[in-house]
């Protein structure tokens, strides 16, 4: 109609930098690839990471410098003293050498069913999630399944069967991997189905790239930061169901965690006998331990929730808070 | 030189509310031809199923009937396998199609390596960077992420992108109406003399009739599914038959008349006899796609 574009001022193909709101200054330490999936330097996240760190060395390089957890000295429930910076247990052996040995296996079993459940929630979660149809339905379901069983009761009984003499390590882990990554497998599910339908997904299948590189390479790295918050979650829920199998009786047969220190300490009567040294420790450390995934859980979750996100990222970015708002709310429109 | 040819597309989607199943007919034949140094607009309101005629030819849903064809310079028809070296897309939303997490490098490499363009991490590199020269970036702009670039840039290099793998058909989806009205038109020129220099077919798809005439040579009305006017850009806009494309063009603004409305409120879209009819500018003469359909079928 009339209201063609007049073809004077803009008409011209715009040289390289005249374009309105033309290339920003390189800026110092600006967040390219993987910086960008690592969450803000805040308080929170320094105090997690301290906790769990300190955790992990103790775990780490405490059996290093202990002695023999399992020696029995004729000094029964005595309390902390110079020897004995943690006190004994009622068959004499030294509580400190044990935390080391017990933080160590606790640490051991939190680590490998982490692993294995965030492999297998991204497995079920991603695959079915990005497949969509016959084989979403079947996997949604199958973690349904999976979501509704009530997890303790379930590994009890699983445990139970186990005949004591194989219960390792190994298997309460995968027991414990197992009963645990349906509730990931359902948050990467969600996930995966907004990312799918982005149009990045969409312009890689037009490059022609194949569905395993476009889950692998387009689709996984936006789920770092969901898949680095459900391997956290699952490491504490791990340790605490190890933690609580142990105590029971139901733990690994041949290896010492937390749990089954607490599991000794309350056969050996060390609440009736006010032995606090012995109980104190190992329930202290996992929740320390606990207590410092979950700040850093809280830190990833500025990532995957941008609600939470401050405007600017770190010292440096915060100084421009006003363009990188602007930015955030852009990139989170979308 | 490839040619793109669009017979009798068809797209049925089915919805589901509980155990009732209704099929929804997005596009219902549509036929158009993509023809080397030439652009065809294809012009129509929200849901006219304009986008969903995009993404089948770039193969991201499966047409329910009809065909698709890239026709080499030979006369024979591209296969399959081949198909994405020839036909690509730019996408409507510049802030969606670039992945946030990888640098514009891997956006333009990954097309470059997967068509074969260039090999070795240095020929990839430098590719890049003539594709980015063309699309008017500087080359320094490659390893950066999306999220540091404006609208336009980012556009940008979707456009490159989508030259990458040698395209010679290129659909674009609406490509300037998330931008900045003052980036619109460098983009649009940008396509244009891209198009003038590699002789590219281009399906300009948009509902903003003043850049469909400014930027076409012909334009193709969509309403509800059905193609219900076609012919060269000046006679659909200047001359519309059809009584949408009539509300499409009196919908513009027309600046001439500030204040005023240029028609007398035309109302509710007023359902006339000739909705299921198509006028072609070029035969002259009102086509009903289904009847000839019908005749083709007595006749055969």
């Amino acid at each position: 109609m009339t209201s063609v574009i007049p073809p004077s001022s803009g008409l011209e193909d715009l040289p390289p930098g005249t374009e309105p709101g033309a290339l920003p200054p390189p800026a110092a330490g600006r967040r390219t690839g993987w910086r960008a999936v690592l969450p803000a330097w805040t308080p929170k996240l320094a105090v997690g990471l301290g906790l769990v760190v300190v955790i992990a060395l103790f775990g780490l390089l405490g059996p290093v410098f202990a002695g023999d957890p399992a020696t029995i000295r004729n000094i029964g429930l005595t309390g902390p003293s110079g020897d004995h910076w943690l006190g004994t247990t009622q068959t004499g052996q030294d509580v400190l050498d044990q935390l080391t040995h017990a933080t160590r296996g606790s640490l051991q079993i939190g680590l490998l069913v982490g692993v294995m459940a965030t492999a297998l929630s991204a497995l079920f979660g991603v695959i079915g999630g990005y497949a969509g149809g016959i084989v979403d339905e079947a996997f949604s379901l199958f973690s349904n399944v999976m979501l509704v069983i009530p997890g303790l009761p379930l590994v009890i009984v699983i445990s139970g069967f186990v005949p004591a003499d194989q219960r390792g390590s190994w298997t309460i882990a995968l027991v414990l991997a197992l009963t645990g990554w349906a509730a990931a497998a359902r948050v990467l599910r969600a996930q995966t189905l907004s990312l799918r339908n982005r149009d990045y997904v969409a312009a890689a299948r037009v490059a022609g790239e194949k569905p395993w590189r476009v889950i692998c390479v387009e689709i996984l790295p936006n789920l770092l930061p969901v898949l680095a918050s459900q391997f956290v979650f699952s490491v504490i829920a791990a340790i605490l169901s190890e933690a609580g199998l142990s105590f029971l009786g139901l733990g690994a047969s041949n290896s010492s965690t937390l749990g089954t220190m607490l599991y000794f300490a309350q056969n050996g009567f060390a609440l009736q006998r006010e032995a606090w040294w012995w109980f104190v420790p190992p329930g202290l450390i996992i929740a320390a331990f606990g207590c410092g995934l979950a700040l850093i859980n809280l830190s990833l979750d500025e990532i995957i929730n941008p609600r939470l996100r401050r405007p600017g990222r770190g010292r440096a970015a915060r100084a421009l808070s006003g363009s990188s708002r602007k930015d955030a709310v852009r990139s989170t429109a979308v | 030189m490839t040619t793109l040819e669009v017979r009798d597309l068809v797209k049925e989607f089915t919805l589901r509310s509980g155990l009732r199943r209704t099929r929804l007919r997005a596009v219902h034949r549509v036929g158009f031809t993509l023809v080397p140094g030439r652009t065809v607009a294809l012009v129509g309101a929200s849901g006219s199923g304009k986008s969903t005629v995009a993404r089948m030819i770039a193969r991201l849903e499966k047409p329910t009937s009809g065909t698709i064809a890239a026709v080499g310079p030979d006369g024979a028809r591209i296969e399959d396998r081949h198909y994405r070296d020839h036909v690509q897309m730019v996408f409507q939303d510049p802030f969606a199609s670039l992945n946030p997490f990888h640098s514009i490098e891997h956006h333009l490499a990954r097309p470059l390596v997967l068509h074969g363009r260039a090999k070795g991490r240095e020929q990839v590199r430098d590719r890049a960077a003539q594709l980015l020269e063309r699309v008017n970036l500087p080359a320094g702009l490659m390893d950066r992420r999306p999220h540091e670039l404006s609208g336009g840039q980012r556009q940008r290099v979707a456009i490159a992108r989508a030259l990458a793998p040698g395209a010679q058909v290129i659909v674009a989806d609406e490509p300037v109406s998330m931008l900045d009205v003052s980036s619109r038109l460098g983009v649009l020129n940008l396509l244009a003399r891209l198009q003038r220099e590699d002789d590219l077919a281009v399906l300009y798809i948009t509902h903003d009739l003043a850049t469909a005439r400014h930027f076409s040579d012909s334009i193709v009305v969509m309403n509800r599914g059905r193609i219900v006017e076609r012919g060269p850009a000046d006679d659909v806009i200047l001359d519309p038959r059809h009584p949408y494309t009539k509300t499409l063009a009196a919908a513009a603004p027309d600046p001439e008349l500030r204040g005023r409305l240029r028609s007398a409120d035309p109302g509710p879209e007023a359902s006339s006899d000739r909705d299921h009819l198509t006028y072609d500018h070029d035969a002259g003469r009102w086509v009903d796609i289904d009847a000839d359909a019908q005749a083709a079928v007595t006749a055969a």
